[in-house]
């Protein structure tokens, strides 16, 4: 309860620390375009641009301070890898512990298909075979 | 008997595969610090601002680096533990106030005992970035090259303290 309370109280000291720096659009855009790439730790299924969790902000600040600083999106990219892993790259990069990542999704459609193949040919009717009198009968019927 | 054979097949790996994503932790994000130097800073101590401490001050023992806040409700769950750790004088704990404001901090100890040989205090949460703090609290375990060995995220659980942390200390120890 207490701590409730306290973490209350510390709220608004961070809000302010969120202000967007609308003087610059593009700079705004482009700190937009890369954290959308990115993921929040915090809110794993949400990326940096979506999420408002504490950590998110200050990664987006930490973002465009580096932007300021003319970095390159590659190396602010590495910025965040080399803290927090592959795992914040919605786009990993493919090695071998992604190799599953990448190549999974593919080998499930292939199999699937090598199954629905064997599936319909199993499924064939055969021909049915039909005796000389059997034709001669079918032949006088369909006259 | 093949047609049942085939769903029972694909039950099974299945289920195995659930089972095995029920027990994986997704918060349990695999550190790339592991085996890498401690990042370096220098921060103000909390009881005494006028002094400062740098990982480089800790060369040549093993410590233990906790992240805490008087915010963070999970540090209670872990705190106990630290707490007895201390006392048993196997490994300093060092601790990293994330965030956090001095008095709240010092209110917090003083409320709930001091692990920590020494506090720092990142108010504004960047060297704890530079460790890749994502969720307080989280312990880092450092050897005497100041290289980081092991980290754990979330509260320090008994099991953790004892098949993890204490056997890796003393064995870095030796």
């Amino acid at each position: 309860m207490i701590a409730i309370l306290l973490l209350a109280l510390a709220m608004p000291a961070y809000a302010n620390e969120a202000a967007p720096a609308a003087d610059d659009p593009a700079l705004e855009q482009r700190v937009t375009r890369l954290t959308a790439e990115l993921r929040c730790l915090v809110c794993q299924n949400q990326s940096l641009a979506d999420s408002h969790a504490d950590l998110a902000i200050d990664l987006k600040n930490q973002v465009r301070s580096q932007m300021k600083a003319a970095k390159s999106d590659a190396e602010i990219r590495d910025y965040m890898v080399a803290r927090y892993g592959d795992f914040v790259l919605y786009r990993p990069p493919l090695k071998a512990s992604t190799v599953l990542l990448w190549v999974g999704p593919f080998a499930f459609v292939l199999i699937g298909f090598y199954v629905l193949v064997r599936f319909l040919r199993r499924r064939q009717v055969p021909e049915p075979q039909l005796t000389d009198a059997e034709r001669a009968r079918a032949a006088k019927l369909l006259e | 008997m093949n047609r049942f054979l085939i769903p029972l097949g694909i039950f099974l790996v299945l289920a195995v595969f659930l089972a095995v994503g029920l027990k994986l932790d997704p918060r349990e994000v695999p550190s790339p610090l592991i085996d890498k130097p401690a990042p370096s800073f220098r921060l103000a101590l909390l009881q005494d601002p006028g002094k400062t401490l740098a990982p480089g001050d800790l060369k040549g023992k093993v410590w233990i680096l906790n992240v805490w806040a008087s915010w963070c409700v999970p540090c209670l769950q872990e705190h106990p533990l630290l707490v007895d750790l201390s006392k048993q004088r196997v490994v300093p704990i060092y601790g990293l106030n994330y965030k956090d404001g001095r008095d709240n901090a010092l209110k917090w100890l003083a409320t709930h005992g001091n692990p920590y040989a020494l506090s720092v205090m990142d108010a504004d949460g960047r060297v704890s970035i530079d460790y890749g703090v994502y969720g307080v609290p989280e312990t880092y375990v450092i050897d005497k090259d100041g290289v980081i060995r092991f980290k754990h995220i979330g509260p320090v659980t008994p099991k953790v303290l004892e098949e993890k942390i204490l056997p890796l200390a003393r064995q870095l120890q030796g």
